[in-house]
């Protein structure tokens, strides 16, 4: 009880369904062209229309090719869904940032960037990385496309309300721990299912000392140990960061805003369902080895044995490393890498180019990596050109691709070879993730940067400055 | 309307392991349809199919020995993505049931909202299932909506399982969300008033 999800989430309570969910209402929908024609088909069939169309917001990401986006789309398949999405915002009078659109990109990355997603709200979109928004202090969580029927239709969803549980993570972070292997520790601690049913806040000394994008990546990852969504009470630096944003309030109504924003941070009293703490001095650049988030381990580590592993899972996890090609009891550092992939909704921002320019810069992608760097938007692409660090990436013999989700999933062309391995800053090593039988090792851009230079799994610490 | 739900006894199809994500129940590449029609084709793709597009023998949806409208699985059943695709790909093969002792909390809404029942039973109940279906194929078990109990057929061991309320009248009834909410557009704009 009063904690900062308790006060968002029962400030938008329309109504309760006796014995059952509530009726939430939704602040922000925003839909993609993956999960969302189905439901825009069911809003035709039962003959209604967007209740609000004014607070919903449609972009392509996932299909969206990372070449030639001024071209038709070549994949007839990907075209078909991404006009769909176009021909179903302009029949329904609602906002769409179309390919090339400068307002176009990963629509986790772009929400925050353009002010669209600010504290207090509640947002919801057909994909469950939508967690990432709650880092501006927002409730926000993935659903599945008949709820965006239910949201298109009514504003609203039926939700039962989640158990809450505090992360607190004290300390202060080594060299070259970033957000991401924070994220990584966690999920590893907790594992894949272990905050299933809990909406998390994020807090502690390390968390306060994040920037935005930090924070971004951290709460992006919440649903990689199974929690709904993440988030990070609103303050001085959300502030900051929101500030003259395209779509924040301005003037007046900012002052205002804040004001109200100041209120929402869980109080002294607050009550968790549950709580868990970490230490930040635990964390080092993280990596996976594993077809899980939740197994990933310190970049200095070995592969756990399964004779630490509790009986029931023993099957899944030799499953797991013998997809990856891996054996127990072997260490991380040196295990070769074909492929590095920087970008996605977790690390597309313009701070994670950043990191991976800082570690590239005056040196060379080593000859046998083929390196995909694809900027969450086009607003980062301009960033990381404004920068300047698109040159330092040529002359490391890096080539800038344009935005999208790129290979993350592969629904584009990003597609991992079968077999190959791939140090990747996205947020998912499932199997044939980033395409059939590819092998996907998760990490910082940090661990990422020393990967493309190196040729394989590299500890960024023993080659940073 | 969706089909209704009360009581169904089948035999199972047992997928032993644990963390099954969306991604296995139907890989990102399946996801470009713009109806819901199909899906149950390509259920557990890369699983059930070689690079080549042949069946591979050993997995559990292409043995002759296992079949039904039930789906056994590990724990944690349906991590990852929210990809709804994923229980249309189960309904879509014809599973009406999935009897698990976790399921993450997307997927199973979008079960739900497929007229698929997510049952979660006890772990000791799941291995007793696991083995009975393991020594005899044709093991039934009943699952019973009205009654909120699921009966492994071959021990006779039964168990209670939560749903909640609204929900089970909604599959019982083969009503939807949306049926619902548009009621109450009403309360919906006085909400909005007050903001």
């Amino acid at each position: 009880m009063n904690t900062l999800f308790d006060k968002i989430w029962d400030s938008h309570v329309v109504a309760a369904v006796e014995n059952g969910p509530v009726q939430l209402y939704v602040d922000r929908l925003y839909c993609h062209e993956v999960t969302s024609p189905q439901a825009f088909a069911g809003l035709r069939e039962r003959g209604l229309k967007p209740f609000r169309p004014g607070r919903i917001f449609c972009m392509p990401d996932h299909n969206t090719p990372t070449h030639d986006q001024d071209k038709p789309i070549a994949d007839p398949v990907s075209k078909t869904q991404v006009d769909t999405l176009e021909k179903n915002a302009s029949d329904f009078g609602l906002t769409h940032f179309g390919m090339m659109h400068p307002k176009n990109g990963i629509i986790h990355v772009v929400g925050p960037e353009r002010g669209l997603t600010l504290p207090g709200m509640t947002i919801v979109c057909g994909d469950s990385h939508t967690s990432t928004h709650g880092a501006m202090g927002a409730v926000a969580f993935g659903i599945g496309t008949s709820e965006v029927e239910m949201a298109l239709a009514s504003q609203c969803i039926l939700q039962q309300k989640p158990k809450t549980m505090r992360i607190t993570v004290d300390g202060q972070l080594g060299k070259g721990v970033t957000a991401k292997d924070v994220a990584l520790y966690i999920i590893a601690k907790m594992t894949t299912g272990g905050a299933t049913g809990y909406f998390v806040e994020y807090t502690g000394s390390v968390v306060r000392g994040l920037t935005m994008e930090g924070r971004l990546t951290l709460c992006n990852l919440s649903i990689e140990m199974g929690a709904r969504g993440g988030m990070v009470a609103p303050d001085e630096t959300t502030f900051a960061y929101l500030k003259g944003r395209e779509y924040a309030p301005q003037g007046e109504a900012w002052d205002k805003a804040v004001a109200y924003w100041k209120t929402l941070g869980s109080g002294s009293d607050a009550l968790f369902d549950k709580e868990v703490m970490f230490r930040a001095g635990d964390v080092e650049p993280m990596i996976t080895y594993g077809t899980n988030p939740g197994m990933g381990t310190g970049i200095t580590q070995t592969i756990p044995l399964s004779s630490s592993m509790p009986e029931a899972g023993r099957i899944s996890y030799l499953k797991s490393l013998e997809y990856m090609g891996f054996s127990e009891g072997d260490p991380l550092t040196g295990k070769p890498v074909d492929y590095v992939f920087v970008g996605s909704c977790t690390n597309g921002r313009i701070e994670d180019f950043r990191m991976f320019a800082a570690v590239v810069k005056g040196r060379k992608k080593a000859p046998g990596v083929t390196a995909w760097l694809v900027p969450g938007s086009w607003m980062v692409e301009a960033q990381i050109r404004a920068e300047g660090l698109d040159r330092i990436f040529a002359n490391a013999g890096f080539e800038l691709r344009q935005p999208g989700c790129s290979a993350c999933l592969a629904m584009n062309d990003d597609k991992i070879p079968a077999g190959k391995y791939a140090v990747s800053t996205s947020n998912r090593n499932f199997e044939g993730r980033q395409g059939p039988g590819s092998r996907t090792l998760l990490a910082s851009p940090l661990v990422a940067a020393a990967a493309a230079i190196t040729g394989k799994v590299t500890d960024p610490r023993d080659i940073m400055e | 309307m969706k089909e209704k739900f009360e009581i169904l006894r089948s035999t199972c199809v047992p997928l032993p392991l644990e963390n099954v994500d969306t991604d296995q129940i139907i890989p990102a590449r399946f996801l470009k349809a713009t109806t819901k029609e199909g899906f149950g084709e390509n259920l557990f793709y890369d699983w059930r199919y070689d690079k080549q597009g042949n069946r591979i023998e050993t997995f559990v949806l292409n043995d002759p020995q296992y079949s039904g409208k039930i789906l056994v699985a590990g724990k944690n059943f349906g991590c990852g993505s929210s990809r709804e695709h994923a229980a249309w790909a189960i309904a879509g093969y014809g599973f009406r049931v999935v009897v698990s002792s976790f399921f993450a909390d997307i997927h199973k809404n979008n079960e739900l909202n497929n007229g698929v029942l997510p049952v979660v039973v006890s772990e000791p109940f799941l291995a007793a299932l696991f083995a009975a279906i393991k020594e005899n194929p044709e093991t039934e078990v009943e699952v019973n909506l009205p009654g909120q109990r699921i009966t492994n057929m071959a021990t006779g061991k039964s168990e209670n399982f939560e749903i909640n309320a609204y929900k089970k009248h909604c599959l019982i009834n083969g009503l939807d969300d949306i049926d619902y909410l548009l009621t109450n557009k009403q309360k919906i704009e006085e909400y909005e008033r007050l903001w």
